[in-house]
């Protein structure tokens, strides 16, 4: 690693001072960022850790009944606490290990959007509200292609905000290795519609299969998904699958999900 | 450098720390337990698992600076008072728990915060618990009996798999 200083603030406010400075990052539970830094893949000044601001930890349910978890609470937390919502809470108790999950949070795992996280999933596929220092962004308007997202320079996620469906269920198909999304689909059934959000297989990252949403949304089976597949055009190729393995998964995945939601 | 202060198995730890220093640098250079491993450094192996505040860890992708003022247990810390083996070690020797040895700090960390979790828990839970600690003797099946064992369940009934 180069070396660099770690700030830890108490409070928001305190946090978003100190990522104003040259070259300061923000540091959640670190579990990407520090193999990033050990590979020399990064080179940051000052790492702002968010871990000591309880103001971004803890999971409630609000006036409209949505889940609203502190962007730093880790993929741990939101497994034990978000019961109400099994299909986030299993969702969080999937990704990696459990030390891991000990660690890692969903603030730092929106931020940083890996084409293959499974987290990115569960929010679009929820038409989740991420909330920030400055704002709240639509998930819709969120995600913005690999690693890329609507943040701005120094700005922190604090809450994530999730309405919950009817049903809904996700299926990740696991690359044993590192244990990210091969392909990993995301089903929500919510009165207003069904929302399906596919990660693990596009080069643009997580994104919404809006077939499969229409077939969906007019009949919640898996026969209503029959004859739909999805083209291998931008679709990620790699050792572990080519772009038309992904593709294939993708209508596997979905119809899983479905299966399991019930 | 930073000063941090921790408790690491009951006694007070002071270190002097870059910024970039990982805790279990600080564990094996600092405090010179070298009972905790560093297998592959890139998040994957588990040898380096720790508890900070109770909870396992990888040590080696956790900043030294983010451990202060918390409490971490090692393998070192894990015998009973008198220095005989806990429980769960003791599982591990009888069971042939270990062949090299070097993901044992891990296994053992791993499967002690399993069992603080979930007192009882099923071959496939041990399993799935353990999916972030590699051994690469491949010694996954004793490593589940011992842990079978020191939960206090029958080793032999998986052994016939």
């Amino acid at each position: 690693m180069y070396s660099f200083e770690i700030e830890r603030p108490a409070t928001i406010a305190e946090a978003v001072a100190a990522l104003k400075g040259e070259d300061a990052q923000a540091l959640g539970g670190g579990q990407t960022l520090i193999p990033t830094l050990k590979q020399r893949l990064a080179m940051p000044g000052v790492l702002v850790s968010l871990a000591g601001i309880d103001a971004i930890n803890g999971i409630s349910r609000n006036g409209a009944g949505e889940f609203c978890i502190g962007g730093g609470s880790t993929h741990a937390a939101v497994a034990g606490g978000a019961g109400a919502y099994p299909a986030l809470a299993a969702l969080a108790g999937g990704i990696g290990d459990p030390a891991v999950r000990n660690r890692g949070t969903i603030g730092g795992s929106l931020a940083n959007n890996d084409p293959s996280a499974c987290y990115p999933a569960a929010a679009l596929g929820s038409g989740a509200t991420i909330v920030t220092n400055a704002r709240e962004i639509a998930a819709d308007d969120f995600f913005q292609g690999m690693f890329t997202t609507a943040l701005d320079e120094g700005e922190i996620i604090t809450e994530v905000r999730f309405a919950v469906p009817e049903v809904a269920n996700y299926q990740k198909f696991e690359q044993p290795a590192s244990r990210f999304a091969l392909v990993g689909v995301f089903v929500a059934k919510y009165a207003s519609g069904v929302r399906v959000a596919v990660t693990g297989a596009s080069e643009e990252g997580v994104f919404r299969w809006a077939e499969a949403e229409a077939a969906l949304s007019a009949d919640f089976s898996a026969a209503a998904l029959d004859g739909l597949t999805m083209s291998a055009a931008g679709m990620i190729g790699d050792l572990h699958g080519t772009a038309e393995y992904r593709a294939h998964l993708v209508a596997v995945m979905t119809r899983r999900a479905v299966q399991a939601a019930g | 450098m930073t000063d941090v202060t921790l408790t690491v198995n009951g006694t007070q730890v002071t270190a002097q720390v870059e910024g970039r220093t990982l805790l279990v640098d600080l564990l094996r250079e600092d405090a010179r337990l070298t009972g905790t491993h560093v297998g592959c450094d890139t998040s994957q192996c588990g040898a380096c698992v720790v508890h900070v505040n109770g909870e396992a860890v990888k040590s080696c992708t956790m900043f030294a600076v983010e451990a202060d003022g918390a409490e971490v247990t090692t393998i070192e810390g894990m015998a009973n008072a008198d220095g005989s083996l806990s429980t769960l070690q003791q599982a591990f020797q009888d069971h042939h728990g270990l062949q090299c040895g070097f993901c044992t700090p891990g296994m053992v960390m791993s499967a002690a915060a399993l069992l603080k979790e979930n007192p009882k828990p099923s071959a496939q839970e041990i399993r799935d618990y353990l999916e972030g600690n590699i051994c690469r003797c491949t010694g996954y099946h004793n490593i589940v009996k011992s842990i079978l064992a020191a939960s206090g369940q029958d080793a032999g009934a998986i052994a016939a798999e």
